[in-house]
């Protein structure tokens, strides 16, 4: 059935709003929003909808109307009618009522917030109704209250819906489910979080038939898909939840900041309009400043405040940081103290601030709905607008925030299609299933294809992995009597012993961190190295850092953390101690650029863009005389194309090419090409990859190679690099063991908590690296290695993108010889020897590091 | 021959070899150190279903150094098998391999603390430490000058530019050694632990450093 999308339509508020609702919203002086009608007159009809709104639209009490409404009502009369209400739990209790609505918010801090601004109209309309949260942080004895006598509204995150879900009352607590709420639905579904939802959901509809489905999401590229995730799928064909659309906002105001200072060629600071950022701080009343990395936030804010002799009151928010402090922050700004904050995709998501009136976003927008959702931040009211000022930090970024704008004035959204279910989420969820009621394979597969993320999962691979759960799936069958989940005589399958239960339990859920150590701010004891021999423990806690970040530094490198610069002092266990430095400038982290690449839509534009001469005429001065005289020197690709430039440059020889696929495709590019110049003798040395470009150097003279036919560029650039050269790459690289540890713990091969005494997380720790070498070798179509390719498809490789422009620019390769360094080039030149060379290389690290000594020795 | 890197220890020459196994050359004796086979079948036996293919790609790495170097003499120096059971979980085609690389050269098992009570039937004879001159080989190290030891799993940590890499390596100061675990899934305790300064409690020590293609002598302080 295809999916009807409606306009808010005028409904008659009194046919679906009872007197107490309609006096309520009078005493506010307000009037029911029209998709907020919608909203109830579908769940009137029986029908799931997905509002699609604006922040600022009143989207939450639209997703809780037809639930207030219905629990209002008044308690059936005693008698006949009273027994509809009765509940058999099977364990021979019965009750009235039970659990009416379930709500699912990406943040716990989301589903605390929504229950207090639930209090009000419950309170103040007096229905009888009883709502409460479910997150990590409930004590023990109100979970185990809130099953026996559940609350007719239940707030809660993925996880715990999980866990809910595994235990064997879940009949009991579900059965009576009449809604589900599911908020910020287009940030939920991007993520393997989004995958074990839906299995949830699959799971609901079996164990609540009449339970429907309102997603609240802000606006997506499909809705279409995105309603398909509200409503059991079935028989293979496509199911949609009905779409509401929240109409009337205004549009956004933006513009790129026009600036009067120099435009950088390359880096993401955004150094030279520092102060014309704190000019707008201090013009406006609450600032957002939005930056890409955790990094960037720590410097700007270091920036500003080594300039803010007004004494602005300017925070800093981003995800590493203690959390306690991050809650200080957020209060600060809802009480309206602070002037501007500088924060990370930390603040993307959430919790109504009220009054910002500014939001500034440095250095690439990246993903055009990304950007809208930020700007949406800025003044929650619906019938004014965002105001948004774009601070590009280099001369491509503004060709980005340039399309990024026309994105938005044209509300043309970029965000990815639904996910394709993971294999190691659904092994997750059957073992949580075992723990619960006892399953058949049957009809289990069956539940499972109604989620819409899995709805087009086959049977092998279904099959293939309840035995990864059972036995570990292994071909070498040796592990049938360490079996984690058996069947008995009718073939159900349940947990063998307790104790997977408790391993279960203890490893819900699809987010898997980066490896993080705590910083712990210590006295220098000056001169020290590495070890942790005679330094003081304890120390103030800063907050949270990646491990791999910590295990770049030496001891003695200094960065930027917690708004303040510190040196690196050394590493015991699972902190990290660091002391005070006295430095202006640190080692700040190297330039990650975010987890998020430029999207392939503003991509596109960006290409549409440089093609298209006249549109130039709306770019700043410096960067157009740019563009021309790139032009002049070289050239200047054309849509479809992709542009090769060779030059000689020192002794060495160089070769760029503008693929504008984003950093990690042109990652993976880079790696995938240096083996193959490596084999056409050209010997090459590095390269580096940004998002619009990647450089490779080495000794060969590559314009001479390809002036007499020795490199052909179209055998260079032939699709199948992502054949063989792949393999060989993905036997060895970093990134896909990384990928395939997300998968090993997220299947529960591997686990991150442990039951009973807590060791010290480093002896715990196995390598998954080892274990991926042996399984690659010995079984490689094993179900983890593929749920590892899967991921890596479209994530840290971004093998999918790289494929597709592989075969777009097939027969379109323009190659420009030149004498030196062109205009376009000078970008991602700069970035030469602030990234890492030649990725992954052992064999070079480690030489550098003996040679090193060798200097030492003889110097 | 960038696969051996030469090693001297209390001033008799050895050859480091790229897999972690170090060759004396004049008696002809090739050394490997923790094995820890049938590690996988142990954890599953915990509920961790590791893949169970450890055993057999360790013995076809041990078979692949011995069939280079062709010892006379191989000695393994201690946790050769993961837990106290785990030579009786040995597949027939693993057991088999084993035999084929004892036929025609001693074998010693020393044993260690994850195998203390290894059964005569294993091929070759099970001792506690072995001298061969001035060298000692067992598992624990106690730091005595001469000796070489396997049980504390080096690894280095080697951080350039931003950047990181962590290997397996030989630790020695000259005077004694501290071996690589050979096993597949034997993880490290890094050359800067405590553990290290204890038993080389002279200056100078080295790291060994297992790479891709070479070996790299690294100072220890070098490394984190």
């Amino acid at each position: 059935m295809p999916a009807r999308i409606l306009p808010a339509i005028s409904a008659e508020p009194a046919a679906l709003l009872p007197e107490r609702f309609l006096q309520w919203f009078a005493s506010r002086g307000w009037s029911p929003r029209e998709h907020q009608l919608e909203l109830l007159a579908k769940a009137r009809k029986d029908r799931s909808a997905l509002l699609i709104a604006p922040t600022g639209a009143g989207k939450t009490l639209a997703g809780f109307l037809p639930t207030l409404v219905e629990l209002s009502a008044p308690p059936p009369v005693v008698g006949e009618g009273a027994k509809k209400n009765v509940i058999s739990t099977g364990r021979g209790v019965k009750r009235t009522g039970g659990l009416h609505t379930l709500y699912i918010s990406p943040l716990k801090a989301l589903a605390v917030d929504i229950a207090r601004n639930l209090e009000a109209p419950i309170a103040e309309m007096g229905l009888p109704i009883k709502v409460e949260t479910r997150t990590g942080d409930t004590p023990v004895s109100r979970r185990q209250r809130q099953r026996r006598y559940p609350p007719d509204i239940l707030l809660t995150t993925p996880e715990q819906l999980a866990l809910l879900l595994s235990s064997d009352d879940a009949p009991f607590l579900f059965g009576s489910l009449k809604r589900i709420v599911l908020d910020e639905l287009h940030a939920l579904v991007t993520s393997k979080r989004g995958d074990l939802l839906s299995l949830g959901l699959a799971r609901l509809w079996r164990l609540a038939p009449e339970m429907r489905g309102i997603g609240l999401s802000a606006t997506v590229a499909e809705p279409e898909s995105l309603a398909r995730f509200l409503v059991p799928q079935r028989d293979r064909k496509i199911e949609a939840a009905d779409i509401v659309v929240a109409g009337g906002a205004a549009a956004p105001v933006v513009e790129m900041l026009d600036t009067r200072e120099r435009l950088p060629w390359a880096g993401h600071s955004a150094r030279h309009a520092l102060g014309e950022m704190y000019e707008l701080i201090k013009r406006n009343k609450t600032t957002l400043v939005f930056v890409n990395t955790r990094s960037q936030a720590e410097m700007l804010f270091q920036d500003f405040w080594r300039m803010n002799d007004d004494g602005l009151a300017i925070a800093l928010h981003h995800g590493s940081l203690d959390v306690a402090q991050r809650r200080k922050v957020e209060d600060a700004m809802a009480a309206g103290r602070l002037r501007g904050v500088v924060c990370t995709s930390s603040l993307d998501l959430g919790i109504d601030w009220g009054d910002i009136d500014l939001v500034i976003n440095v250095g690439a927008p990246k993903g055009s709905s990304r950007l809208m959702q930020r700007i949406g931040r800025a003044n929650h009211r619906l019938d004014e607008p965002s105001r948004a000022v774009l601070v590009p930090a280099n001369r491509f970024e503004v060709l980005e925030c340039a399309v990024a704008i026309d994105a938005i004035a044209e509300n043309a959204q970029d965000t990815p299609p639904l996910r394709i279910g993971a294999l190691d989420v659904l092994a997750q969820h059957v073992l949580g299933c075992a723990c619960g009621e006892p399953f058949l394979s049957d009809e289990l597969y069956e539940e499972v294809l109604t989620s819409a993320p899995y709805s087009g999962l086959t049977r092998a691979d279904f099959d293939d992995v309840v035995d990864f759960v059972a036995t570990g799936g292994y071909a070498l069958k040796t592990y049938e009597r360490f079996a984690r989940i058996k069947q008995d005589k009718q073939g159900r399958w349940r947990v063998a012993n307790p104790r997977v239960r408790q391993s279960y339990r203890l490893n819900v859920g699809a987010i898997v961190e980066e490896p993080m150590l705590k910083v712990r701010l210590v006295r220098s004891r000056g001169g020290g190295a590495g070890s942790t021999g005679a330094l003081g423990r304890g120390g103030r806690m800063l907050g949270e850092i990646e491990e791999y970040f910590i295990e770049g530094l030496v001891a003695g490198d200094t960065f930027v953390f917690g708004g303040e610069v510190v040196r690196y002092e050394a590493l015991a266990e699972d902190q990290v101690y660091v002391s005070r430095a006295n430095d202006a400038d640190a080692k700040v982290p190297s330039y990650m650029g975010g987890k998020f690449p430029l999207s392939t839509y503003l991509a596109e534009r960006v290409r549409k863009l440089l093609d298209d001469k006249r549109a130039w005429n709306a770019l700043p001065d410096q960067v157009r005389d740019w563009l021309s005289l790139q032009r002049h020197f070289s050239r200047v690709p054309a849509v479809r194309e992709l542009l090769i430039e060779t030059f000689p440059r020192g002794n060495k020889h160089y070769l760029i090419c503008y693929p504008f696929e984003g950093r990690l495709a042109h990652q993976t590019l880079g790696m995938l090409l240096t083996r193959r110049m490596e084999r056409a003798r050209v010997r090459p040395l590095g390269f580096v990859a940004n998002e619009y470009a990647v450089a490779v150097w080495g000794l060969g003279d590559m314009s001479f190679m390809i002036r007499h036919g020795k490199l052909d560029l179209n055998a260079l650039f032939d699709p199948d690099m992502l054949g063989d050269d792949l393999e060989a790459w993905l036997a060895e690289s970093a990134l896909m063991k990384r990928t395939f540890r997300t998968c090993a713990v997220i299947s529960g091969l591997i686990a991150r908590r442990f039951t009973g005494e807590e060791k010290s997380r480093r002896q715990v720790l196995f390598s998954t690296d080892l274990i991926y070498d042996v399984l690659r070798k010995h079984q490689a179509d094993h179900v983890l290695l593929r749920a590892a390719r899967a991921d890596a498809a479209t994530g840290l490789l971004d093998l999918k993108r790289l494929g597709d422009m592989l075969s777009r620019i097939q027969g379109r390769i323009i190659h420009r010889e030149l004498d030196r360094v062109s205009p376009l080039a000078v970008p991602v030149m700069l970035e030469i020897g602030r990234e890492s060379v030649y990725g992954e290389a052992a064999d070079e690290l480690l030489a550098e590091a003996a040679d090193e000594l060798v200097r030492e020795a003889t110097g | 021959m960038a696969r051996l890197s030469k090693v001297s220890i209390a001033d008799v020459s050895f050859l480091a070899d790229l897999s972690g196994a170090l060759f004396w050359q004049e008696q002809r004796l090739l050394v490997v150190s923790d094995l820890h086979l049938e590690k996988g079948s142990s954890f599953a036996a915990r509920g961790v279903l590791l893949p169970p293919y450890d055993t057999v790609a360790t013995l076809s790495r041990l078979a692949a150094v011995i069939a280079r170097h062709d010892p006379r003499m191989v000695i393994a120096l201690g946790d050769s098998f993961h837990d106290r059971d785990a030579h009786e979980r040995l597949s027939a085609p693993d057991r088999d391999a084993l035999s084929a690389m004892q036929a025609r050269r001693d074998w010693i098992w020393i044993s260690g603390n994850h195998d203390p009570a290894l059964p005569s039937d294993l091929g070759g004879v099970v001792a506690s430490e072995v001298a061969i001159g001035n060298i000692m080989f067992r598992h624990e190290p106690t730091g005595a000058a001469g000796e070489i030891a396997g049980h504390l799993h080096p690894k280095a940590r080697v951080a350039t530019r931003g950047r990181s890499m962590e290997r397996r390596c030989f630790a020695c100061d000259g005077e004694r050694a501290v071996m690589p675990a050979f096993g597949a899934y034997t993880g490290g305790l890094s050359i800067r632990d405590p553990a290290f300064a204890k038993i080389f409690q002279t200056p100078g020590l080295m790291a060994h450093v297992l790479g891709d293609n070479r070996l790299h002598a690294i100072a220890a302080s070098r490394c984190y």
